[in-house]
């Protein structure tokens, strides 16, 4: 296996495959991630208000939640998944892309509500206590003063777990859901040309990963300087 | 000053973990009285002041607001705090939100003001303390004095019965004390009732109706500004002040 039969081999499954990698890996990659970072972000910001209850019940339970999610393999809830939700809603008839999703947003979840809530710690003590102080009730204090300046520390993160989660979804694919990490299984299978299988999907991973980074990094720049 | 009690403390104590910070505090402070508090560093001042508007909450003891006991259960503590305006050491100006804004949000949000009125009433405020030019912009474009000054007329602007300051001052360069102080001192001539924690001991002389000491958690001593400073009765009194003056 020279260098040059690699770029030729590269180049033959481009010229055959390339709607399997570009058109079909991507968009399925790329509409997993997103539903799962929208989705995710919402669940995230009801689980973080959730913890945030005055009933120390609700605090538990989510908090217990948050941790046991974050302290157990992806792979192992996207099995679960799999298994799990067609049984809990049988009427719905639910797919695997859409179990799989499932799992991928409760992870996501987890993670952004402890982003969330790390953003709302970071903002200084002192804003709140100034903000009480003049007589605004919590909820004010939270929507006008707290929550403006978390978002500046949330959003950046947020961007990302984006950035993570594209990488994850390529778990999914143990499931053959049709993603990015897919579609390098069905071309080895057909071509038995696993490495530059392995080497088009690891570039096209980048180039979607590099790329987002660097638009948060400047989105993240911008917010920085309106500061 | 009169003889009306505008704020009393009876009994009142705090403890953080193991530690008591407040020791039965009792004070009464009198509607258009200045007060300052002064006292070694970890003495509970910060902690007696928070209690007041109950930033803190005492462990037991009252805390007596024109006439009502605003430390229990079911009483609407926003509602007295809108009432005592407090200034931090640390400013805690709103960094999202223009110089106006940081003055116009509390009256226009708790309905005390109409956005027009909060708006008239601001510019106001910046025009007394020299920040009219700086109603738009942000806080970062403040020096630490610009910045305090807005601590000052942000919570004026809710007009308040008395004003709590918690060393306003002392996070200040020394070139920007002055202009912080006249603001201080022009506010207590306008008969504003204010108890202010302060390192400041000429200061304290010069505004003060009377001074309080406190030192590990009570209020060791107080009394007229030259009295206290000047004759202090109480050891612990002296050994401080020997210190400072
Ligand atoms: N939130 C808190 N948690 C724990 N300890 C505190 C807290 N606030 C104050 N203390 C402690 O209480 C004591 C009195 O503090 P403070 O009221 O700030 O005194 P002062 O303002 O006179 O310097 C100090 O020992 C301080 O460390
Ligand atoms: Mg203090």
């Amino acid at each position: 296996m020279t260098f040059t039969t690699v770029f030729q081999n590269i180049i033959k499954l481009l010229a055959k495959y390339w709607d399997v990698f570009l058109v079909k890996g991507v968009s399925v990659t790329l509409a997993l991630s997103a539903i799962t970072v929208v989705f995710g972000a919402v669940l995230g910001a009801l689980l973080a208000l959730m913890r945030r209850s005055h009933l120390g019940v609700i605090r538990f339970l989510v908090t217990a939640f948050v941790e046991f999610i974050r302290g157990t393999p992806m792979l192992l809830q996207l099995y679960v998944g799999y298994f799990i939700v067609p049984l809990l809603f049988p009427a719905l008839e639910i797919g695997t892309f859409a179990s799989i999703s499932v799992a991928l947003v409760i992870n996501s979840g987890a993670y952004v509500s402890e982003i969330i809530r790390s953003g709302i710690q970071a903002v200084d003590i002192g804003q709140t206590e100034a903000a009480r102080s003049l007589g605004l009730t919590k909820g004010m204090t939270m929507r006008k003063v707290v929550l403006p300046q978390a978002v500046k520390n949330i959003l950046p993160a947020l961007g990302n777990e984006f950035v993570t989660i594209i990488k994850e979804t390529s778990l999914a694919s143990t499931f053959f859901v049709g993603d990015l990490m897919t579609s390098y299984l069905i071309v080895k299978g057909a071509t038995y040309l696993a490495f530059e299988s392995l080497i088009i999907v690891g570039a096209i991973y980048f180039v979607l990963t590099f790329s987002l980074s660097k638009l948060v990094g400047a989105f993240e720049r911008r917010l920085k300087q309106s500061d | 000053m009169t003889d009306t009690v505008l704020i009393e403390t009876r009994n009142l104590t705090k403890s953080f973990g193991g530690l008591q910070v407040l020791k039965g505090v009792d004070i009464q402070v009198h509607q258009g009285e200045a007060i300052a508090v002064i006292g070694p560093s970890g003495g509970g001042k910060s902690t007696f002041l928070r209690c007041l508007n109950l930033l803190e909450t005492p462990d037991s003891g009252d805390v007596i607001f024109e006439g009502q006991k605003i430390n229990q259960k079911g009483t609407d503590v926003d509602k007295y705090r809108q009432k005592m305006g407090m200034v931090f050491q640390h400013f805690n100006v709103f960094p999202h939100m223009t110089v106006q804004q940081n003055i116009t949000l509390a009256p226009v949000l708790l309905k005390k003001q109409t956005k027009a009125e909060a708006d008239a009433k601001a510019l106001y405020l910046l025009e007394r303390i020299g920040l009219l030019d700086k109603k738009d912009e942000y806080p970062r474009k403040l020096s630490g004095g610009q910045k305090q000054r807005l601590a000052i007329v942000r919570a004026l602007a809710m007009e308040p019965d008395v004003m709590l300051f918690d060393e306003p001052t002392s996070a200040l360069d020394p070139e920007m004390v002055g202009e912080v102080l006249s603001v201080i001192r022009a506010l207590v001539e306008a008969g504003m009732t204010t108890v202010i924690v302060t390192h400041e001991m000429g200061f304290a002389r010069e505004v003060s109706d009377r001074i309080l000491f406190m030192a590990d958690g009570v209020i060791v001593e107080q009394a007229a500004p030259a009295d206290l400073l000047d004759h202090p009765q109480q050891p612990r009194t002296q050994e401080f002040l020997s210190k400072v003056l």
